[in-house]
């Protein structure tokens, strides 16, 4: 489905990707993890096709096109969403018309009919149950005056609405509570599926406890350094980041 | 199509001269009282001339095109109308309580009033000046100071028709009063000194709609006054809608006194014009008054638009309340000057006032003041202006949901505007704007 080969991408002047290799088929969950500023929130604008980064080397081919060379919301269109690790409070738009303009752009785009209010409003419903989701939410402008949790239960919830290909979930864990870290896992996981993969990025290990990756891959420094199952993240857990940036900095090969 | 330049000298005299050969015929000429005004006011219009940008009120504002070019006084003409520009002004506001108005001229012929109850005056002013009413001759002209404005002056020593209100006390007046001012803008630049006078009485309630629309294209130079004075308890919702021409010119002076009690919110919309001036000046005259100012500019291409506002605290308990918000784009121009005055008698006052303004482009300008000028101790007054673009975070954010570039540049920008919008409380007037707006993205986009 997504095949990254030597992604390298700058911001000003600084490079932050060093050349990202990585291939994802559907249903898998792949997780990222890695210490600050290893550029996991990099990859994951660069793969939704934020300007503020420039690519300089390097391609994503996704579903056999050319990711690189499509705009943002064609990429949104063709399949791939983007859970924010800081959703965008936007005063004065309304979430429902919002969602509702977003999701058939989508249907347009995949060639299906656009959906009128009423079955919307159905969809819609049936989508809040995932992330148990308050239906005031709804006609509130998007994300204003919503708590952390709140936030990050309606980027799941949008994903349930938008029902992408590929979901890249940044962050989507930090700040938040036990019982709602549980709510959003449990609505990830319900969206798991064969068809869908997921990248998911992550800083803290805990996240993993809940949703189960199938591959685990440690960033540091711009580039993918270890790439394993689930026991790398237990392992991280245990012995830190700091036990990586050692072994890369002597360019020792990393070994657990 | 643009006549000859004059310069300010000739200028000036044009309008001198018009005043002398039309005073004879000018409305209410018999009167003794109105002909001492406008001999004054036109003297008073010789002596000022048309402000130059050293003029600290006009300083981002160059009347230039208007002193320049030689308008001729515009003519009651229907003839020129497309059909149903009336209905396609009309707003959705019912038709029964519709004044139309032709280049500044009461037209009884284009205007309904049939759902206007009776003792409710609503009609031409020049008609009722003729008639001698009492309350025009204690009322007009008493609130806008041509002393130091100089197109108040003009409109003062040359006006001839407009809309006259006179709402007894105690009235519920349930229709909105519909005043719709339509330029025709013939083949020559054209000019028009439409003035109103808007009477409420004590303890009644009104709301009433100012619409100054025109053709697409047009050069015409609109010189409006509109004065409402409020009775003691009464309650005044007040619209004025401007979309005349992109090359029309439109100054506009309100003038609000309001008396104890009472109530008044007005709200000022500009989209169109090539170059448009509001002043809008409400003195708070009586204990306890409120007014609430609300504006609303959107302007592209080479638009200026100029909003001033005063708002005189002259007595005890008054509060006021303004938001004005402005969207520029293209190499459009805006100023917003918000004047705050509260006088030494004006205890307790609390008065609030913001100014945001969204820019489009790189190249639209816009120049925000706040003034206060407080003479007393025990009051609360705030301001805050901002200016800013589009956040590229919430653009990014719609984006990576599918929603396009321009869709969700259109969707921000309403948002911007959605506070200021939806405090217009009639629905069907809040609809309309709404589709102007989608009309105005569509074309500037």
């Amino acid at each position: 489905m997504l095949e990254i080969k030597n992604l390298h991408a700058k911001a000003a002047d600084n490079e932050i990707l060093r050349g990202i290799n990585l291939t994802i088929n559907a249903g898998e969950v792949h997780a990222v993890m890695g210490p600050n500023g290893s550029g996991k929130s990099t990859l994951a604008h660069v793969l939704s096709g934020r300007e503020n980064y420039e690519v300089t080397a390097g391609e994503v081919i996704y579903e056999g096109k050319n990711l690189l060379a499509m705009t943002v919301e064609e990429r949104a269109r063709e399949g791939i969403f983007l859970a924010f690790q800081y959703p965008v409070e936007i005063p004065g738009v309304n979430t429902t018309y919002f969602l509702k303009a977003a999701l058939n752009a989508v249907r347009k785009h995949r060639g299906l009919k656009e959906l009128d209010a009423m079955d919307f409003l159905a969809l819609v419903k049936e989508k809040m149950k995932i992330v148990e989701m308050d239906q005031g939410l709804l006609n509130r402008p998007i994300n204003e005056g919503f708590s952390g949790g709140e936030k990050k239960r309606n980027e799941i919830f949008q994903m349930a609405v938008l029902d992408p290909k590929l979901a890249i979930l940044d962050e989507t864990d930090s700040g938040l509570d036990i019982d709602a870290l549980r709510i959003v896992a449990n609505g990830v996981n319900a969206l798991h599926s064969k068809e869908r993969a997921m990248i998911v990025i992550t800083h803290y290990q805990r996240l993993l406890n809940y949703i189960v990756p199938d591959y685990v891959h440690v960033l540091f420094d711009g580039r993918i350094v270890k790439s394993g199952d689930r026991q790398l993240a237990l392992k991280l857990e245990e012995k830190g980041y700091s036990w990586i940036e050692e072994q890369v900095q002597k360019n020792q090969p990393v070994n657990l | 199509m643009l006549a000859a330049i004059m310069n300010s000298t000739e200028a000036k005299n044009l309008y001198r001269t018009d005043y002398s050969r039309l005073k004879g015929e000018l409305a209410g000429h018999g009167e003794a009282w109105i002909h001492e005004i406008r001999e004054a006011a036109i003297a008073r219009f010789a002596e000022l001339g048309f402000p130059s940008n050293r003029d600290e009120e006009w300083r981002y504002t160059s009347v230039k095109p208007i002193a320049t070019i030689p308008f001729e006084r515009a003519r009651y003409d229907i003839e020129g109308l497309a059909p149903d520009t009336v209905g396609r002004a009309s707003l959705g506001l019912l038709e029964t309580s519709q004044a139309v108005f032709v280049n500044g001229y009461y037209s009884a012929e284009l205007s309904s009033l049939r759902g206007v109850s009776q003792d409710v005056k609503v009609g031409g002013l020049a008609a009722a000046l003729n008639e001698g009413a009492e309350w025009i001759e204690s009322h007009l002209a008493r609130y806008a100071s041509y002393r130091d404005h100089a197109f108040v002056a003009l409109n003062t020593a040359l006006m001839q028709d407009g809309a006259s209100v006179y709402v007894p006390p105690g009235r519920i007046v349930q229709e909105p009063i519909h005043l719709l001012f339509i330029s025709t803008g013939g083949k020559k630049a054209s000019v028009s000194h439409p003035r109103n006078l808007i009477i409420i009485g004590k303890g009644s309630q009104v709301t009433i709609v100012e619409n100054y629309a025109g053709p697409e294209k047009g050069n015409y130079f609109t010189n409006a006054i509109t004065e409402i004075v409020v009775g003691e308890n009464a309650v005044v919702d007040h619209y004025k809608l401007q979309r005349e021409s992109d090359e029309a010119f439109h100054v506009a002076t309100l003038q609000v006194c309001l008396g104890r009690s009472s109530n008044v919110s007005s709200h000022s919309i500009s989209l169109g014009g090539a170059l448009v001036r509001n002043d809008v000046n409400v003195v708070l005259d009586g204990e306890g008054g409120e007014c609430t100012l609300n504006g609303f500019y959107m302007v592209s291409g080479e638009q200026h638009v100029d909003n001033h506002t005063r708002i005189d605290h002259v007595k005890p308990h008054g509060t006021s309340r303004q938001l004005y918000k402005g969207v520029l784009d293209g190499k459009s121009r805006g100023v917003f000057n918000g004047k705050i005055y509260v006088h030494k008698g004006a205890e307790k006052t609390d008065a609030r006032q913001t100014n945001n303004n969204l820019l489009l482009s790189l190249d639209a300008v816009i120049d925000t003041k706040p003034q206060l000028e407080i003479y007393n101790n025990d009051v609360k007054c705030t301001h805050g202006s901002t200016i800013g673009q589009l956040d590229q975070d919430a653009i990014f954010y719609l984006r990576s949901r599918g929603i396009g570039v321009e869709s969700a540049r259109r969707l921000l920008t309403y948002a911007f505007a959605s506070d200021v919008i939806g405090r217009i409380r009639i629905d069907s007037v809040r609809a309309q704007l709404d589709k102007l707006l989608a009309a105005k993205f569509q074309k500037d986009s």
